[in-house]
């Protein structure tokens, strides 16, 4: 029920060279949006919370580029990456983060509520765990629909500790629907510890209680994390059967914007997972692959540069909302208070 | 027209709703093989088969969140929670998820799904059993929320509840599930954000809903009959949206107002609607707004207590008496 997973760096070459290089340059641009924003926010272009996922790139893009385009992704608010690595266009998660209507959720959501329906994104949510009962929901309207699909819900360790997860895995288990269960575990939830919240700290472990297969893997290689989620989203699509895998990552700034995430982590710690950046793991892999060399990995930061750009323009002239549609999208009948 | 009670047309919007729509699915616990704790579904299981009556563990957040993802997936469900009493359980998946997706995500997605939920007092439950807590979500906005009061509405608005693009809390009366009355044939809808007038009058206007309804129009007719005081009572039916305009009407012809309501009266529904009227209304009245509602202690067990701790017909006619007399 339980399996580590080896190292996919290991085995042949399991993706052509394109999507090698597409992994990667999706990762750069996560890295550097997420830097963007930092700027933004000091620059009071952005308000209210920034939850990044700067360190976690392999997780998300590993993850979500295991996706079909038919599966549906639900996330927490850390989502910025996510939102980008499912095909969001980074000036509208930009936009978003300005509070403007050209953002993907028209401004009205922020950082923690990223959307893109269009793109099988139901959106990230703000309470911790909250979002879990959802993703059951829609695994059961996929297979109630006869839909050929599967759900990819994403959450951070500590959710794990909430009812929802449970009530949630329980669920999915019971009626087997077709969820893949995510843990982004980045070794905290705010400043404590998965060891200083979880008794059962092997996070995966859980799913025992739910008769339900689970895997832990390297969440700093984002073969791995590719490997292992599209190997599940297919179990879950063809045999209707929900599973739980943990990708072992770490976020490198703090939670968030107040916080520089140093006061609860030694800097040995921090220093110790900069070694295993995902980036540059994956960077040397294709390099040692025969399938980069610098003077490409450079013409990666340039494009990617280059979308960031546009995105902080796109975000700068988009709009802002006008007052009069304060209570526009409350409910479906517009006028209704 | 047939006579039915308030449980039996429940059922028949269910039912008549499960035929009309492939998407409309039932969820909850209890609700299949059981029959349901009140027996509003009993009978549907077996007529519709599992996948449209699902029973659930015993799970209020994980169920009722995952009739939000359903209604964002495709599905239109109806989701039972026993009683409103154990929907707390649930609260964040209402308030945080289900009130809120739509608006902030701009608009991108909705959530079409009805939540059924009996509550109330008056039968010995108990603190933990007997409260009417509809106010909190009427509170919310991004919900709907509904309670009728007859047969006839409890059919036509939960098929409209049903039909609506917005999460709706659909809330019953336990006191109310064996009242009977005239049910029409045809398929019909009570539109959401109407209230009724249920008697007409001059000289006062009683506003309430659900069980109290009932309550204040046996009150209106003694109210008649012994104290020649003509009641104009005004069923709410929808808390959110709240049918200012109709309540506004009836105060201009009667100039009296008292709000009832069973649940607790601070920041409650009367509350609210004092306000408006005094904010709204203020030169048609010629008498303070009066309210009365349920005494603010957890529920008692002693019968004495009980009955002393929610607005009895006793209690309802003083009230309405002093509301008319400016007393
Ligand atoms: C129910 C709830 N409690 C507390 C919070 C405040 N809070 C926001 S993020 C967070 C930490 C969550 O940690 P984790 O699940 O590991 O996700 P991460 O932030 O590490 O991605 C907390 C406590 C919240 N949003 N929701
Ligand atoms: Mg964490």
């Amino acid at each position: 029920m339980v399996e580590q997973s080896t190292r996919a760096t290991d085995r042949p070459l399991p993706l052509p060279r394109a999507n090698l290089l597409h992994l990667l340059e999706q990762m750069v641009l996560i890295r550097r949006f997420e830097e963007k924003t930092m700027e933004m926010l000091a620059l009071n272009r952005i308000r209210g919370y920034c939850h990044w996922n700067i360190g976690e790139e392999a997780s998300v893009v590993g993850a979500v580029t295991a996706l079909t385009e038919n599966d549906r992704l639900i996330t927490s608010y850390r989502d910025h990456g996510f939102a980008i690595a499912r095909g969001t266009p980074p000036e509208t998660v930009m936009a978003e983060l300005f509070g403007k209507e050209g953002g993907c959720a028209g401004g009205r959501g922020g950082s923690m509520h990223m959307v893109d329906i269009a793109r099988g994104y139901f959106g990230g949510y703000g309470i911790v765990a909250g979002h879990l009962p959802l993703a059951a929901g829609l695994a059961l309207a996929a297979d109630y629909l006869g839909e050929d699909r599967a759900v990819l819900c994403a959450f951070g360790d500590g959710a794990t500790n909430i009812g929802a997860f449970h009530e949630s895995l329980n669920l999915s288990k019971l009626w087997h629907l077709p969820v893949v269960w995510l843990i982004t575990n980045n070794q905290y939830g705010m400043g404590t510890s998965v060891h200083r919240a979880s008794a059962e700290a092997e996070l995966y472990k859980r799913a025992c209680a739910y008769e339900m297969y689970s895997e832990q893997v390297d969440g700093m290689d984002v073969l791995s994390v590719y490997e292992a989620t599209e190997r599940l989203l297919r179990r879950a699509r063809e045999d209707r059967e929900p599973s739980l895998l943990e990708t072992l990552t770490y976020r490198y700034p703090g939670h968030s914007y107040a916080d520089a995430g140093k006061s609860y982590r030694t800097k040995e710690e921090i220093e110790r997972w900069h070694q295993r950046d995902p980036i540059r793991l994956f960077q040397r892999y294709l390099e040692e692959h025969g399938i980069l060399n610098q003077g490409e990995y450079d013409l990666v930061e340039r494009r990617v540069s280059q979308k960031i750009e546009e995105a902080v323009k796109f975000a700068e002239e988009s709009p802002f909302p006008s007052p009069d549609t304060l209570f526009k999208y409350l409910y479906a009948e517009e006028g209704t208070k | 027209m047939a006579e039915g009670t308030y449980r039996q047309a429940l059922q028949q919007a269910l039912r008549e709703e499960l035929i009309r729509d492939e998407r409309v699915f039932l969820m909850g616990e209890e609700i299949g093989l059981f029959g349901g704790s009140y027996k509003i579904t009993d009978g549907l299981l077996q007529e519709f088969g599992e996948k449209r009556v699902r029973d659930t563990p015993i799970s209020e957040e994980g169920f009722l969140g995952a009739g939000i993802g359903a209604a964002m997936g495709g599905l239109r469900p109806v989701v039972e929670i026993m009683t409103i009493n154990f929907i707390l359980i649930a609260m964040d998946q209402i308030v945080n998820n289900a009130a809120k997706i739509r608006y902030m995500f701009g608009g991108a997605i909705g959530v079409p799904m009805v939540i059924r939920t009996p509550g109330g007092a008056g039968v010995g439950l108990t603190a933990q059993h007997s409260q009417s807590l509809e106010v909190w979500f009427a509170s919310t906005p991004g919900l709907i929320v509904v309670a009728p009061s007859t047969p006839a509405d409890a059919k036509g608005l939960l098929k409209a509840s049903i039909r609506s693009n917005d999460p709706v809390l659909f809330y019953e009366h336990l006191m109310l599930y064996n009242d009977k009355g005239e049910i029409p044939d045809e398929d019909y809808v009570v539109p959401i954000g109407k209230a009724e007038i249920r008697r007409p009058g001059k000289d006062l206007t009683m506003i309430s809903h659900s069980l109290m309804t009932q309550r204040s129009l046996k009150a209106a007719e003694e109210l008649e009959r012994n104290h020649g005081i003509s009641a104009e009572v005004v069923d709410l039916r929808s808390l959110r949206p709240l049918d200012f305009d109709t309540i506004a009407a009836s105060v201009r012809k009667t100039n009296h107002v008292l709000c009832i309501e069973e649940g607790w009266l601070s920041y409650g529904i009367g509350a609210e609607i004092a306000a408006r009227v005094a904010d709204e209304c203020f030169d048609w009245l010629d008498a303070p707004v009066k309210r009365i509602g349920g005494a603010e202690v957890p529920m008692p067990y002693s019968k004495p207590l009980e009955s002393a701790a929610m607005p009895s017909h006793e209690r309802i006619l003083e009230a309405a008496i002093r509301a008319r007399r400016g007393s």
